[in-house]
């Protein structure tokens, strides 16, 4: 087993023993192979990068090569315990409706973004007056696939909106760290935020 | 006509006939009280008979998948992209077995095979036959190969029908389940398409109701028609529009209604080929146990509750331009695996193919056939599930 990526490590702690799960935007599913040996869990990757998904058959996980902007009706309503989306709700068309089809099918959803109101990303904008770029976020403003970048603050303003309970939060840094200073003030410090969230 | 054999190939190889005496009964309640299964193999066999592959060939395969007859062949087998040393399905690891179906026109018994009950070739009488009995001939052969459990059982099309119908059937007896560019039934255009062609071929004053080998006729206009038909159906526009385009064989119009575009003249050429090579009564009969087939049909046409019976592992491909076998039914068979809880990968591969995407090493899929087969060989020779 290759090292865990530290978001993974934070996210395997919600996850129950023996559940089935389903991992949207999985890469080369080493999240899906962690938990199904770590925790005994069933489950789905959906990917539609070509490479990542031979990985993922060459790995020997359940690998759905499936757009998540086309939508999850293919699922049925509650059909899963957690629904996992790590880096990719910044990415899809519609975010907002992403989510309602995760709490849809699955009891619980995990959901890693990265914070727009980090305070470089902040100062940047401030100081250079132009899109903020940084080693989270690399790309150009005309070129990035992160289409819906939003803070903290936003998402957690959206949940309320929709009446999705927030479970558990842990914000950490670029190296999915947690550290007490960001502890401080999470909005301004962290920098990647996962979620763990559902309507019940 | 290979002067060299490449390195890559299986090589020269030679089919044998296998007999069966023991009756089979048929779907349709009638039953064949013997016959021969034409059988190629290649790669050997294991001490503990587990790196068996099983390939089920689609409307007019045979069990001529991969390698030479001989020196002078123009071609290999139909499947020589996907089995040979170091290819997808790797002969160094696996000992795979291909099969010409019951009702086929290469060797097994079929239409033009003389029925021992009469002494006559069994011409339209030959017994339709459908999936399942195909599936019960080849368990049949497995069990005289010694083969308890196939590593996998995999087939394109009407081929990869057949391994859904594998895994229903035998569940215990299949490990691996590689269906591509198939469907757990046909739609109703699949069955409109498959009808002209029949009656492409029963109207031809050739036909005589199927008894054209008495006649000493063929129906080679109906066949060819039936032909040029499906034909066009595996193609896609674009892969049409990049082959032919508007094309002018002689470089312009002659205003007449002899073929004058490129697309018409290979249309014929394909459609010739074929109504020299092809039985008219096993193209009826082939086209028969597509329509047919629809294993839900047993499970009060619940997928689900259907493919819940199987124990395997599943691959399933399809092709973006594939508007036969489109990607929306291999998603059919996806999303029924899923709710059924079984162990799944499925890619949809970009090509510019059609349904004929399946025959073609288009490197995306090699490299996710080729990944699969891996893990199947790595299981065998650990000796796992």
């Amino acid at each position: 087993m290759n090292e865990l990526r530290d978001d993974l490590k934070i996210i395997q702690q919600w996850i129950k023993p023996d559940s089935q799960i389903l991992d949207l935007g999985c890469g080369e599913g080493s999240l899906l192979r962690y938990l199904e040996k770590e925790k005994n869990v069933r489950g789905y990757g959906l990917e539609i990068n070509p490479d990542k998904i031979t990985a993922c058959i060459a790995n020997g996980v359940n690998v759905i090569e499936q757009d998540l902007d086309k939508g999850l009706s293919n699922f049925n309503d509650n059909s899963i315990d957690t629904v996992i989306m790590t880096q990719a709700l910044q990415a899809v068309q519609r975010p907002d409706l992403l989510l309602d089809e995760m709490l849809r099918i699955g009891d619980e959803a995990i959901v890693t973004f990265p914070n727009f109101g980090y305070w470089r990303t902040r100062f940047y904008l401030m100081l250079k007056g132009r899109m903020p770029m940084s080693e989270t976020l690399p790309y150009n403003w005309y070129d990035t696939p992160n289409i819906h970048m939003c803070t903290f603050r936003d998402f957690e303003v959206l949940c309320r909106e929709k009446g999705i309970r927030i479970l558990n939060r842990t914000v950490v840094d670029d190296e999915h760290k947690e550290h007490w200073t960001i502890r401080l003030w999470p909005s301004m410090l962290g920098e990647i935020a996962v979620y763990h969230i559902t309507r019940k | 006509m290979p002067d060299v054999i490449p390195n890559d190939s299986v090589g020269l190889v030679t089919p044998e006939l296998l007999h069966f005496d023991e009756p089979l009964t048929l779907r349709s309640g009638r039953v064949l009280p013997e016959y021969d299964l034409m059988v190629e193999t290649y790669g050997t066999l294991n001490a503990e008979r587990s790196n068996a592959i099983l390939i089920c060939h689609a409307l007019s395969g045979d069990h001529h998948a991969a390698g030479y007859h001989s020196m002078d062949d123009k071609k290999p087998g139909w499947w020589d992209t996907a089995i040979g040393p170091g290819k997808a399905i790797d002969t160094n690891h696996f000992f795979v077995v291909a099969l010409n179906n019951l009702g086929g026109c290469s060797g097994s018994t079929g239409p033009t095979s003389i029925n021992p009950e009469t002494g006559k070739a069994y011409g339209p009488d030959f017994p339709i036959v459908a999936v399942r009995d195909w599936v019960n001939s080849q368990a049949r052969l497995a069990d005289r190969l010694g083969i308890q459990q196939w590593a996998a059982v995999v087939g394109g099309s009407l081929g990869g029908m057949q391994v859904l119908r594998w895994s229903i059937q035998f569940p215990e007896r299949v490990r691996h389940a590689v269906i591509i560019a198939s469907a757990p039934k046909l739609s109703a255009q699949n069955i409109a398409f498959n009808e002209v062609a029949r009656q492409a071929i029963a109207k031809d004053p050739d036909f005589h109701d199927g008894h054209y080998l008495e006649h000493g006729t063929i129906p080679k206009a109906g066949l060819m028609q039936a032909r040029m038909l499906g034909h066009l159906t595996y193609l896609s526009d674009d892969a049409m529009r990049q082959k032919f385009g508007r094309e002018l064989k002689e470089g312009k119009l002659n205003y007449s209604f002899a073929p004058e575009f490129e697309v018409e003249s290979y249309l014929h050429y394909q459609g010739e080929k074929f109504s020299t090579r092809f039985d008219a009564n096993t193209y009826m009969l082939m086209t028969k146990a597509l329509d047919y087939f629809d294993p839900a049909g047993d499970f009060n046409h619940d997928l689900v509750a259907c493919i819940s019976r199987a124990q395997c592992k599943f691959l399933v491909v399809s092709f973006t331009t594939d508007w036969r076998f489109s990607p929306a039914r291999s998603e059919e068979i996806v999303n029924a695996l899923m709710q059924a809880d079984k162990d799944v990968c499925y890619a949809c591969v970009e090509s510019e193919s059609g349904h004929d995407a399946f025959l073609m090493p288009i490197p995306r899929y090699m490299d996710i056939f080729r990944a699969y087969m891996t893990r199947v060989a790595n299981e065998t020779a650990g000796g796992g599930q």
